[in-house]
């Protein structure tokens, strides 16, 4: 305790002995266990319902009419099946079918995601079963430019892109029979492109490529399905 | 690096307010620059990362303290490294489950913590050498000093960058903001700013007799 310097201890004073050294360590790893294990345990339920609130919010936001939402998942090569606990197998497809008062499908919800200028940006979208289009996107997560990547969720007229913006699938329903692309200002001609926001066209491409990739993987899957979620009752 | 003496470690006023003003770990000892630069784009990112900084530092001050005598010297780096990555974890679950939006806006700075020099630091240069009341005490007054030290930069960003404080919008409709302040630049420049007007400030209190600054000036370089 005399000491400043831990160094300045006397030459060979006390060796201590590897056991010492490994009950100290091993008294110090046992207390820190406890105390993560203990917090993990007393903050899991708020942080469940947490993620389980910004997902809701996420849907209910691209989705206005629905009225209360269920998860389901898509195994790589298996059917459509409720989500259950526990984690799925990797390449699972997920969305969120979104219902409204009355029990009848309003629409599917799914997340998307693409590289942007800064990180990569999520992004949910809304897609309805009987117009075949997209009809909302929020974001999730970005870290885009604050004012000039952010205004993906400001520029009024980037959001009317996504009013309906089709996402038609082929006709053996394999793809989308239009791959939506992102264009240059003003150059929009067709319902399946994306007018970009000049000065955040990166961001722009995001989105588009984030809502492309994410529709030509589960749409062909979905589409064929869509009568086992058209009534809540039934599940 | 010099402590004025080990004779008195019960826990005292002086000790508490080291951190907050003399010894203040953003502007005196330009310690953990990683969050202070990136995560106070506003003042509530800036309230939160030193609130949670100043829990962890104290929380591993503490611990350390506690355990000081059953830790040999060899291995105090590591077992001081594994109590601060705790409280760092803990931390990390506990925002999860306040607030996921808190979570995102911190980002992986809340991990980072552990690598912040001035934990590390108070715990080798502080916490164990003092009994757990004074490290505590020590260690408190440093984080909320560091947390003033980020509010400050924080603040200032905010109301330049995006015209609110606190979310409260202080100027009207007009108000172009600089966005500069927002991006990573802008810490910078704060954060200069901020050290300039505590260096001229110094400098001042060193010679009373002679201002050579006067009050005006020192406004115009903020």
């Amino acid at each position: 305790m005399s000491c400043h310097a831990p160094q300045a201890a006397p030459p060979a004073a006390q060796i201590t002995s590897t056991f010492t050294l490994i009950r100290a360590l091993g008294i110090v790893a046992g207390i820190c266990g406890l105390i993560i294990v203990t917090s993990y345990q007393l903050t899991l339920p708020a942080a469940q319902a947490n993620r389980r609130l910004a997902t809701e919010r996420a849907v209910f936001k691209v989705l206005p009419e629905a009225k209360s939402i269920a998860e389901f998942h898509i195994p790589p090569g298996g059917a459509l099946t409720p989500a259950g606990s526990g984690d799925p197998p990797p390449g699972t497809l997920k969305f969120y079918a979104a219902y409204d008062g009355a029990g009848q499908l309003a629409g599917i919800a799914a997340e998307g995601a693409a590289r942007g200028y800064a990180d990569t940006v999520r992004i949910m979208f809304g897609y309805s079963p009987s117009c075949q289009c997209v009809v909302g996107i929020g974001v999730v997560s970005m870290r885009e430019t604050p004012g000039i990547g952010d205004k993906i969720i400001t520029d009024k007229d980037f959001i009317a892109n996504f009013k309906a913006l089709d996402v038609r699938l082929n006709d053996d329903m394999t793809a989308l029979a239009n791959e939506i692309k992102t264009v240059k200002r003003g150059t929009k001609t067709q319902l399946w492109q994306i007018d970009a926001i000049s000065g955040a066209t990166i961001t722009s491409r995001a989105v588009g490529k984030g809502i492309n990739d994410a529709a030509q993987a589960l749409l062909p899957k979905l589409v064929p399905n869509l009568d086992k979620l058209s009534d809540r009752s039934k599940q | 690096m010099s402590f004025p003496g080990v004779q008195d470690t019960r826990p005292n006023w002086d000790e508490f307010m080291e951190g907050i003003w003399q010894r203040n770990p953003v502007f005196v000892m330009v310690l953990g620059m990683c969050p202070t630069l990136a995560v106070t784009v506003s003042a509530i990112n800036s309230i939160s990362m030193g609130l949670a900084t100043t829990f962890v530092l104290a929380a591993s001050c503490w611990l350390v303290s506690l355990m000081r005598k059953m830790i040999p010297k060899e291995v105090r780096i590591a077992t001081y490294i594994v109590i601060i990555a705790t409280f760092v974890t803990v931390t990390d679950y506990a925002i999860q489950a306040i607030s996921l939006e808190m979570y995102e806006a911190l980002g992986a700075y809340i991990q980072l913590i552990v690598a912040n020099c001035l934990v590390l630091g108070r715990a080798e240069a502080h916490a164990a050498r003092f009994p757990p009341m004074a490290a505590l005490f020590n260690a408190t007054g440093m984080g909320l000093g560091f947390t003033l030290g980020l509010v400050m930069i924080g603040g200032v960003r905010e109301i330049l960058g995006s015209g609110t404080l606190l979310g409260v919008p202080l100027f009207g409709a007009d108000f172009q903001p600089w966005v500069v302040m927002v991006l990573p630049p802008g810490g910078f420049f704060v954060m200069g700013a901020w050290l300039l007007l505590f260096a001229i400030y110094r400098a001042r209190k060193q010679r009373p007799d002679k201002p050579g600054i006067k009050p005006d000036a020192v406004k115009q370089a903020s």
